[in-house]
C-alpha cells in the first residue's frame, strides 16, 4: 500500500507544479491576446484617455510580471483576488457557478458511466451479434451529431412539442431537489449522450483486447460461460484502460460543457470563464483555469492510482510510474 | 457568441430625435387601463458577467434595461422620438442656446428615503465629467462648460459653443441620476419604479415594484427578472414552453416560424439603427473617391435586407440618416445595384481588377458575416475581389473596428442628428476615436457648427441635408441597411405605443408594459 | 489474398460503410462537377423545402434536400462541404495521431525523464479546458484552416498520447515485451514490434472517433464565432449555421448532421472490420 501512498505524493507534487506551470500560460497568453480589460470594458470608441485612467485604477499599467507575481502571492495566502472588472470577490463569484457545475457533471456521469460500462461489456459477450452492432451503431449516430445540435433536438422534442421538460435550465431561486433533478434532466442526457459512445467502444476495444490472450483461451476451452469469462477473466485485465477513459470522460464533464450552458442558460464555470476571457478579467480566467486544472489533475491521479491497483504487476518497485 | 445585439457596446448615447418627429411605427396603442401586478420574465440577449451597475460603465442591453428600471434621466424618450419630461419639470434655453436651464421635479425621492435635488443631478452629471473619467459619454458631455445649482430645484448648465440640441443630450444612455455622494452603485439606488433585490452579473437581475414610484401610471409589475440568455434558439425555445414572457434581438429568420401559433406576438419598430461596411478614406485603395464609389455601387442592398435581415429593414443609402431622423432629406436619390457603373469608376481610377479584404465577424451584428458573404457575391460581378476575412467575435471593436481599412460596424441611432454627424464624421470624432472612416472634410466641421447655431428648423434642415449629400458622395461608409428592432412577447403581456430608441420599448418594458 | 477477394468475404457492415465511403470520396474528387449548383450561389428563398419533405401540393421545388438559412442549395452545400470538411478532417486526425503514438510509445519505453517531461507536458495541455485553449490560440493566431487544423491536431493528440501510453504501459509491463529487452532489442524496435501491433485494437478505435470528433470540433468553434471561414461549406458549419430551425419543426440541419453521422458510423465499421482482420482475435463482428 504505501507504494500507492508514495505514488500519490509524487503525483500530488507534480499536480502543484502542473497547475503553476498552467496559471503562468494562461496569465500570458491572456496577455497576448489583442486588447485588454480596459479596452473591452470600455468597448468601440472608448477615448484613449478613458482607457489610460482605467488601466490606471486598475494597475494595469503594471508590468504583466510583477501583476502575476502579486496574484501568485495573493493565492498562497489564499486569496483569489477580486474581478477587474466587477470588483467583486472571484471566491464569491465562482462557489455558486462552481457548485452547478459540478452538479450537471455528476447527473450526466450518473447516466453516462453505468450505461456505457455496461453496453461496453454486453457488447463483448454478444459480440457480432445484433446487439453488438445495434449498440455500436446507435451509440455512433448519437456522438455524430455536434451537442448543441443534440440539444436543440432534444428541446425540440422533450419540451416544445411535448412539454414534459423545460427548455432552459434555470437554476437559483430556491427550488427543491427534485425540482433541480427535473430541470437538469435534458442538459444532463445531451452531456451523458455526447460520452456514451465513447465508454461504450473503449471498454469493448479494451476487453477485447484481452480475449486474445492465452489464458482467456484456456478459459474458453474449459467451457466456462461467455459471460463468465468477460466479467471474471477479461474485465479484471482491461480495467486500466476502462478506469482511464472513464475519468479522462468524467474530466470532460466538468470541464467541456460550455456549450451545453449556453443552450441551456445554465450558470456554470464553464461560460463564465468564456466571458472572462473575452473581457481580460486576469483574475476571473486565472481562477477558473486553475479549478478545471485541478479537477483534471486530481482525476488524473485517481485514475493512476486505480490503475496501479489493478494490475498487480505494476505494483513491483522496479517500474517508475 | 452568436447574437451579440451589440447596441450599445457602441455605447452610448441615444436613440431617436430629440426635436420630437415620429421615429418609431405607432404599433398596437392600447385602450385598455394598465392593471398592476404579475411577474415579468424577459430573456436579454446581450449582457456581461463583467457588468456592474456604475452608470459611467455602459455595455449593453441587459444593463441598460435596468438601470432603467432603478434609476430615471432629468428626461425621458417617448415613442416616436418626444422629449417627455422626467426628473426636469421643464427646461429652456438663452437666445445663444449657450445657457440651459432645468427645472427639476419636486417631492421624488430615492429608493432609501433621500430626498431629490439639484445636487444629486450635478453629482450624477460629474461622474462623467471629471477629470479622469472612463464614461464613455464623456465626449458627449465635453461641450459643458459650468453647471450650478440654483436652490434645490433649478440646475443652470453654460455651454461651450451653441447648441440648440442639448437638452435631448440629457435623455442619453449613463446620465442616470444617482444621489449625491453615491460611490455603491451596485446597491442600485435610484428614484425609478423598482427597487434592486438580486443582481448577478451574467445571470439574472430580479427587482420589485417601488411603492413610492412618483410616476403615475408607470411601473406595473410585482416584479421583474431579466435571464442572461446568450442564444437566440435558446430565448425562442424558452418563450414558446412559456419559462420566459418576452426576449429581445429575435433572429429575423425565425419571426414567421414563432408566428405560427397564437400565443406569441412579435414587435417590430423601425429604428435609426444602421448596418455599415466603413473604408478608410484614408487608406489606399480608399483614398480614390472612385473606387469607394464603385465599392458603393458593387453592393445589392435589397438582396441584403431580405436575406440577411429577412426583409426587417430597409435599404440605406451611404448617409447616417433614415427617415426616422427629422432631418432627412428625401431629395438624395437612393444608390442602386450597378455593376456596370462600377466598373466604369473603377476604369476611371486605374483599378480595374480591384482585390479588397474585408473584415468581418458576427460581433457589430448578427449576420455581418452572411452580409459580407453576399456582398462578395455581388461586388464579383462588377469585377471586385472581396476577400471574407472572419475575426473572432471576441476583441472584434478593440482590434478589428476602426483598426482594419475595411471592416463591418454597427451604429445604433443616436439623440439627434448632430450627435451623428459630429461624433462619426467630423475632425472632432477622429480625436473622439469614433469616426471610422477618417473622413475629415472641412465643409463637414463647417456646417456641424453651424447647424447647432441654427434655431430655424428649415434652415438646419438645409444645413444637414447638405451634410448628407457630401457623406453619400464623398463619404467612405458604405451604408446598406437600416434593421428594424423585434422583440418576441407573449400575448399576455400588453402595453401602448411602442418606442423606437432601443429594443423592449426604448429598454424601458419593465415599467410601460403590463398583463393583459 | 487480394483486396477485391478480401472486400468480398468482408460482413456487411464493412461493406456499407465502404459504399458510403465511396460516395463521400467521389465528392471530395469531383464536387465541381457533381453539386447542381455552386458552392455560395443562392437559388431560392431562406430554408425553401425541397423534393424530400416538401409539402403537398407546393409549387414544385427546385432542389433536392432545399435551401439552407440564406437560400443556398443543401445538396450542393453538403457535397463540397464534404470535400472541405473530409479533408481537414483526415489531415487533422493523422498529424494528431502521429504525434500521439510516438510520444505515447516514446513515454511508455523510454520511461524516466522521457515520460516525466512528455506527461507533464500533456497533463498541463490537457489541463486547459479544450474549448479556452482552442479560443485563445485562434484568437492569438487567428482563425485560419491550417492554424485550426494545428490546434486541433495538438489539442487531440494529448488524448491519444494518453491512451497509447496506458496501453503501452500495461503491455510493457507483459513478459514478451521484457524478453525483447533482455535480448538487448533496441527500444525503436521494441515499439514498433511489440508494442504497436498489440496497441493497434484500441488506437483504431480511437482513430475512428477522433476522425469525426473533428467535425463536431469545428462545428462547436463555430458555435463560439470561430471555426472555418465562410463562405466554405463544412458540414459541422452548415449544422450550426441553420440549428435554429429544428425548434420549429424544419429538418433541414438533420441533413448535413446525418452526413456526419453516416461517415462516422461508415469509417467506425470498416475500422472494426479492419481490427478484427488483422488481430486475430476471432471477432464475428
Amino acid at each position: 500500500m504505501h507504494v500507492v501512498l508514495s505514488i500519490s505524493a509524487k503525483r500530488l507534487a507534480l499536480g502543484l507544479a502542473t497547475l503553476l506551470a498552467i496559471s503562468l500560460i494562461v496569465f500570458f497568453s491572456v496577455e497576448l491576446l489583442p486588447g485588454d480589460l480596459a479596452e473591452a470594458v470600455l468597448g468601440q470608441g472608448a477615448t484613449p484617455e478613458a482607457v489610460a485612467a482605467l488601466r490606471h485604477e486598475l494597475g494595469l499599467d503594471r508590468p504583466a510580471a510583477v501583476r502575476y507575481m502579486a496574484w501568485v502571492l495573493d493565492l498562497l495566502h489564499g486569496d483569489l483576488g477580486r474581478s477587474l472588472a466587477t470588483g467583486r470577490s472571484v471566491a464569491e463569484l465562482v462557489a455558486d457557478r462552481l457548485g452547478n457545475t459540478v452538479v450537471l457533471a455528476l447527473a450526466a456521469a450518473a447516466i453516462a458511466m453505468p450505461l456505457g460500462v455496461g453496453l461496453g461489456i454486453l457488447s463483448t459477450v454478444y459480440r457480432g451479434r445484433a446487439f453488438d452492432r445495434v449498440a455500436s451503431t446507435a451509440s455512433l449516430a448519437g456522438i455524430s451529431f455536434p451537442e448543441f445540435f443534440t440539444a436543440y433536438m432534444l428541446v425540440a422534442i422533450f419540451s416544445v412539442k411535448l412539454g414534459w421538460l423545460p427548455a432552459v435550465a434555470l437554476v437559483g431561486t430556491g427550488e427543491s431537489w427534485l425540482q433541480r433533478l427535473v430541470v437538469l434532466t435534458l442538459p444532463a442526457l445531451t452531456l451523458a449522450l455526447a460520452v456514451v459512445a465513447y465508454v461504450l467502444r473503449m471498454t469493448r476495444a479494451a476487453i477485447v483486447g484481452v480475449m486474445a490472450a492465452p489464458y482467456i483461451e484456456m478459459a474458453q476451452l474449459k467451457g466456462i460461460s461467455p459471460v463468465s469469462i468477460v466479467i471474471r477473466h477479461a474485465l479484471p485485465n482491461a480495467l486500466s484502460p476502462i478506469i482511464n477513459v472513464v475519468i479522462l470522460n468524467l474530466a470532460y464533464l466538468v470541464v467541456g460543457v460550455v456549450v451545453v450552458e449556453v443552450v441551456f442558460v445554465y450558470p456554470g464555470l464553464g461560460q463564465l470563464l468564456v466571458d472572462s476571457v473575452s473581457k481580460r478579467d486576469i483574475p476571473v480566467v486565472q481562477a477558473c483555469c486553475i479549478i478545471f486544472a485541478a479537477t483534471y489533475v486530481l482525476l488524473n491521479l485517481l485514475a493512476d492510482v486505480l490503475s496501479v491497483l489493478s494490475n498487480p504487476r505494476l505494483k513491483r518497485p522496479r517500474q517508475q510510474v | 457568441m452568436q447574437d451579440h445585439c451589440g447596441i450599445n457596446r457602441r455605447g452610448l448615447l441615444l436613440g431617436a430625435s430629440a426635436l420630437g418627429l415620429a421615429s418609431s411605427l405607432p404599433l398596437r396603442a392600447s385602450a385598455q387601463t394598465p392593471r398592476k401586478g404579475g411577474t415579468l420574465r424577459i430573456g436579454m440577449a446581450d449582457f456581461s458577467t463583467s457588468e456592474t451597475l456604475d452608470p459611467t460603465l455602459m455595455d449593453s442591453q441587459f444593463q441598460q434595461n435596468l438601470h432603467w428600471q432603478l434609476r430615471n434621466n432629468l428626461i425621458e424618450v417617448g415613442p416616436g422620438g418626444v422629449l417627455i419630461p422626467e426628473l426636469a419639470e421643464s427646461w429652456e434655453g438663452s437666445k445663444d442656446a449657450k445657457t440651459w436651464t432645468f427645472r427639476l421635479r419636486k417631492g421624488v425621492t430615492f429608493h432609501n428615503g433621500k430626498p431629490f435635488t439639484a445636487d444629486d443631478v450635478i453629482y450624477s452629471f460629474n461622474l462623467h465629467l471629471k477629470e479622469g473619467s472612463k464614461s464613455q459619454a464623456r465626449p458627449l458631455l465635453a461641450q459643458v462648460e459650468s453647471m450650478k445649482a440654483d436652490g434645490p430645484e433649478v440646475v443652470v448648465f453654460e455651454l461651450k459653443d451653441a447648441n440648440v440640441g442639448f437638452p435631448a443630450i440629457t435623455s442619453a444612455v449613463g446620465l442616470y441620476i444617482v444621489p449625491n455622494g453615491e460611490t455603491d452603485f451596485d446597491k442600485g439606488i435610484g428614484t425609478g419604479g423598482y427597487i434592486l433585490e438580486h443582481f448577478q452579473p451574467g445571470v439574472r437581475s430580479v427587482v420589485r415594484r417601488n411603492p413610492n414610484y412618483w410616476k403615475a401610471g408607470r411601473a406595473h409589475f410585482d416584479t421583474v427578472e431579466m435571464i442572461c440568455m446568450k442564444d437566440a434558439t435558446a430565448r425562442a425555445n424558452a418563450l414558446l414552453t412559456g419559462q420566459i414572457d418576452a426576449y429581445n434581438s429575435v433572429d429575423a429568420k425565425t419571426v414567421s416560424l414563432l408566428q405560427r401559433g397564437n400565443a406569441i406576438r412579435i414587435n417590430r419598430v423601425k429604428s435609426k439603427a444602421h448596418f455599415a461596411f466603413p473604408m478608410m478614406v484614408n487608406q489606399a485603395p480608399f483614398t480614390s473617391n472612385d473606387v469607394r464609389l464603385a465599392m458603393k455601387l458593387a453592393i445589392d442592398r435589397e438582396d441584403i435586407v431580405k436575406r440577411v435581415l429577412s426583409g426587417f429593414g430597409s435599404v440605406g443609402n451611404d448617409h447616417p440618416l433614415s427617415p426616422a431622423y427629422q432631418m432627412y432629406s428625401a431629395d438624395i436619390p437612393q444608390r442602386a445595384y450597378d455593376p456596370d457603373k462600377a466598373k466604369f469608376h473603377l476604369k476611371k481610377a486605374g483599378a480595374s481588377d480591384l482585390r479588397v479584404q474585408l473584415h468581418v465577424s458576427d460581433t457589430p451584428f448578427t449576420g455581418a458575416t452572411d452580409a459580407a458573404v453576399l456582398y462578395k457575391a455581388h461586388a464579383a460581378k462588377a469585377g471586385i475581389t472581396i476577400d471574407v476575412v472572419k475575426e473572432p467575435e471576441d476583441g472584434y471593436w478593440s482590434s478589428v473596428w476602426s483598426k482594419k481599412p475595411f471592416c463591418a460596424t454597427r451604429w445604433s441611432g443616436r439623440v439627434n442628428e448632430d450627435v451623428i454627424f459630429s461624433l462619426v464624421y467630423s475632425a472632432d470624432g477622429i480625436k473622439a476615436g469614433w469616426n471610422e472612416t477618417r473622413l475629415n472634410d472641412d465643409r463637414v466641421n463647417r456646417l456641424v457648427a453651424d447647424a447647432r447655431r441654427e434655431f430655424d428648423t428649415e434652415k438646419r434642415r438645409a444645413l444637414y441635408g447638405e451634410l448628407q449629400r457630401i457623406v453619400h458622395d464623398d463619404g467612405g461608409s458604405n451604408i446598406f441597411a437600416f434593421s428594424d428592432f423585434i422583440d418576441a412577447v407573449s400575448n399576455k403581456v400588453t402595453h401602448g405605443e411602442l418606442s423606437g430608441e432601443y429594443m423592449l420599448d426604448g429598454s424601458r418594458a419593465a415599467e410601460r408594459w403590463w398583463f393583459a | 489474398m487480394n483486396i477485391l477477394g478480401k472486400l468480398n468475404r468482408a460482413p456487411l457492415s464493412a461493406k456499407i460503410g465502404i459504399g458510403i465511403l465511396a460516395i463521400n470520396v467521389i465528392c471530395v474528387l469531383f464536387a465541381p462537377w457533381i453539386a447542381p449548383y455552386a458552392e455560395g450561389q443562392v437559388v431560392g428563398d431562406p430554408w425553401a423545402p425541397g423534393l424530400v419533405g416538401a409539402p403537398e401540393g407546393d409549387l414544385a421545388p427546385t432542389t433536392l434536400l432545399g435551401t439552407d438559412h440564406l437560400g443556398r442549395d443543401v445538396l450542393s452545400r453538403l457535397i463540397f462541404g464534404a470535400r472541405n470538411s473530409i479533408l481537414i478532417a483526415l489531415l487533422t486526425t493523422t498529424i494528431s495521431f502521429s504525434i500521439g503514438i510516438t510520444c505515447g510509445l516514446l513515454a511508455a519505453t523510454m520511461r524516466g525523464t522521457v515520460d516525466q517531461v512528455l506527461s507533464r507536458i500533456v497533463d498541463v495541455m490537457m489541463g486547459f479546458p479544450t474549448l479556452i485553449f482552442a479560443l485563445m490560440v485562434l484568437a492569438i493566431l487567428g482563425s485560419s484552416i491550417p492554424v485550426l487544423i494545428g490546434v486541433i491536431a495538438l489539442l487531440d493528440a494529448t488524448r491519444v498520447f494518453r491512451i497509447t501510453r496506458a496501453v503501452a504501459m500495461d503491455l510493457e509491463a507483459q513478459d514478451f515485451v521484457e524478453v525483447a529487452r533482455l535480448r538487448g532489442e533496441s527500444i525503436g524496435w521494441i515499439m514498433r514490434r511489440e508494442l504497436l501491433p498489440n496497441a493497434v485494437s484500441p488506437l483504431a478505435a480511437e482513430f475512428g472517433l477522433r476522425f469525426c470528433f473533428v467535425f463536431l470540433f469545428i462545428a462547436t468553434l463555430s458555435f463560439v464565432g470561430l471555426g472555418i471561414q465562410p463562405p466554405t461549406a463544412d458540414w459541422g458549419s452548415m449544422v450550426r449555421e441553420n440549428a435554429a430551425a429544428i425548434s420549429f419543426g424544419i429538418l433541414m440541419p438533420l441533413f448535413p448532421a446525418s452526413a456526419i453521422a453516416l461517415l462516422t458510423v461508415a469509417v467506425n465499421m470498416i475500422v472494426d472490420w479492419a481490427v478484427a482482420s488483422t488481430s486475430g482475435v476471432r471477432n464475428d463482428n
